[in-house]
């Protein structure tokens, strides 16, 4: 076992640490702003036909994405595009995309089951003081529902950042990929899977402790 | 103030209020009796809209709040309610949660807004709770803010669902006292309760319902001492 390799490793693998972020920053954004959308038209089933068909849209994107492995909903979405539409998408747009897709039906389900979570009454006593839908929605439903969501989406930006490493498959240099190639080049793949799993669990630990900071500072939000 | 005719509501196959026929004067205030699933609160809140009634009509100060494409967010504000769970918004201080129908529906200034909402809290005897949370009030003090933040709308009409009945006994007193003093202001009030001696003494009318249809009214007086309907009396049999 070559122990003496591993600060040789540290340095190298650390570039691959900035595309990890930021793959996994750009996921938890688009996956986050897709998943609130989802959330909330799954949130109630309408009565109007439109919004059903909506409904209907959301539930089969949720169920799909929940229902595959994140390494076929990757491969799809870099072939599929060349396949169909003779679109070259770059690994890294491929990536990023699935990746979002992928962390959007999480997110809805979570979003989802926090708005549930509240009592109707709170809705009830937003429209009885003559609110519309959104305004309660917006300043009684959310902002309960949001804290509530805090620790379950803490749990699902710690996976993203973890099933981000599949996307090294497509050859993006993250910190997946560099401990796979620098671990074969020195005939040590063992340390620089060593390396790798203490960079991911830094991540994964600064962004839970992240996600309890802010659940602190929003303090009240809780409980009745 | 209030004309209820021939108001029926079904939740799929339940019939739940069969043909309500009811006229509630300005300034009057009536109670609502009646055992569990008569439609006590269902009635409550068709007056709202907060179900929609399956027929018949319901006249709020002379509009017709059942006609197709009426504002019903412009009727609510109109009409206060108070839940028997509070209802409180618990990510808000007290002061927040009296301002923020005003603010938001374009009432009054932020500025107005509070002003109005100590007023409000000072009637209810909690304006040193502004700046809590609901959280660290008691039952009673939490159901006086909620008559506070239904009050702060300024509504001709306010309904209360079994306001005390999530209450400790030692907390009745100190809600019943504001409903009562409300009462006395002129306030037009629907009260569902289960508080016979408020009733009695603060109500000008007393409704009983069962199954769904009100089967005898009168004054609290008569109602209570001489029930003219047999269902009436087994009523008040059982629970006075
Ligand atoms: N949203 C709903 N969907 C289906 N059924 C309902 C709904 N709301 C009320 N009901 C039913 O309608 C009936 C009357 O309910 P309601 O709440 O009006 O009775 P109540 O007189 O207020 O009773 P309680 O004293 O227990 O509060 C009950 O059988 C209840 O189960
Ligand atoms: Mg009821």
């Amino acid at each position: 076992m070559r122990w003496d390799i591993i600060p040789v490793f540290v340095p190298i693998i650390f570039q691959g640490v900035k595309i990890t972020l930021q793959i996994s920053a750009l996921g938890i954004l688009f996956g986050t702003m897709i998943g609130l959308v989802v959330g909330l038209v799954r949130s109630q089933k309408p009565a109007n036909p439109v919004l059903r068909l909506l409904y209907g849209l959301a539930t089969l994107y949720v169920e799909v994405i929940r229902g595959t492995p994140f390494l076929v909903q990757l491969y799809l979405m870099y072939y599929g595009p060349i396949y169909l539409f003779r679109l070259d998408l770059p690994a890294m747009t491929a990536g990023i995309i699935a990746l979002s897709l992928n962390s959007g039906a999480y997110v809805a389900e979570i979003a989802r089951g926090a708005i549930e979570s509240i009592d109707r009454g709170q809705m009830e006593a937003g429209r009885s003081l003559g609110l519309t839908f959104v305004q309660t929605m917006r300043h009684i439903i959310l902002p309960q529902a949001f804290r509530r969501a805090l620790p379950p989406l803490a749990n699902e930006f710690a996976s993203l950042i973890k099933e981000s490493s599949v996307i090294s498959v497509l050859g993006i240099a993250d910190i997946m990929f560099k401990a796979k190639t620098v671990g074969t080049a020195h005939f040590a793949v063992f340390p620089a899977l060593l390396v790798a799993a203490v960079y991911y669990l830094v991540l994964t630990g600064i962004t839970s402790q992240l996600v309890r900071l802010m659940e602190r500072r929003l303090g009240h939000s809780d409980s009745h | 103030m209030i004309r209820i005719s021939n108001l029926q509501k079904s939740f799929g196959k339940l019939e739940v209020l069969r043909g309500i026929d009811l006229e509630v004067a300005r300034g009057e205030v009536v109670a609502l009796i009646g055992p569990s699933g008569s439609g006590k609160s269902t009635l409550l809140r068709c007056v709202n809209l907060l179900e929609q009634p399956t027929a018949g009509s319901i006249v709020v100060d002379g509009e017709e709040i059942t006609a197709p494409g009426f504002d019903v967010n412009r009727l609510r504000q109109r009409v206060g309610m108070v839940f028997q769970h509070f209802n409180l918004f618990p990510h808000m201080t007290v002061l927040r949660n009296v301002t923020l129908a005003p603010v938001l529906t374009g009432r009054l200034s932020a500025k107005d807004a509070e002003d109005r909402a100590l007023e409000l809290l000072a009637r209810v005897g909690l304006r040193d709770k502004a700046a809590a949370y609901p959280d660290s009030l008691s039952g009673g003090q939490k159901q006086r803010v909620a008559i506070a933040r239904a009050l702060a709308m300024n509504p001709e009409v306010m309904l209360f669902d079994e306001p005390t009945s999530a209450l400790d006994p030692e907390m009745v007193k100190e809600v019943l006292e504001v409903m009562k003093r409300l009462a006395l202001d002129g306030m037009t009030m629907m009260v569902v309760t289960h508080e016979m001696g408020f009733a009695r003494e603060v109500c000008d009318r007393v409704l009983f319902m069962d199954e769904g249809q009100l089967v005898e009214q009168g004054a609290p007086k008569q109602l209570f001492s001489n029930p003219q309907h047999p269902r009436t009396a087994a009523f008040l049999n059982a629970i006075l």
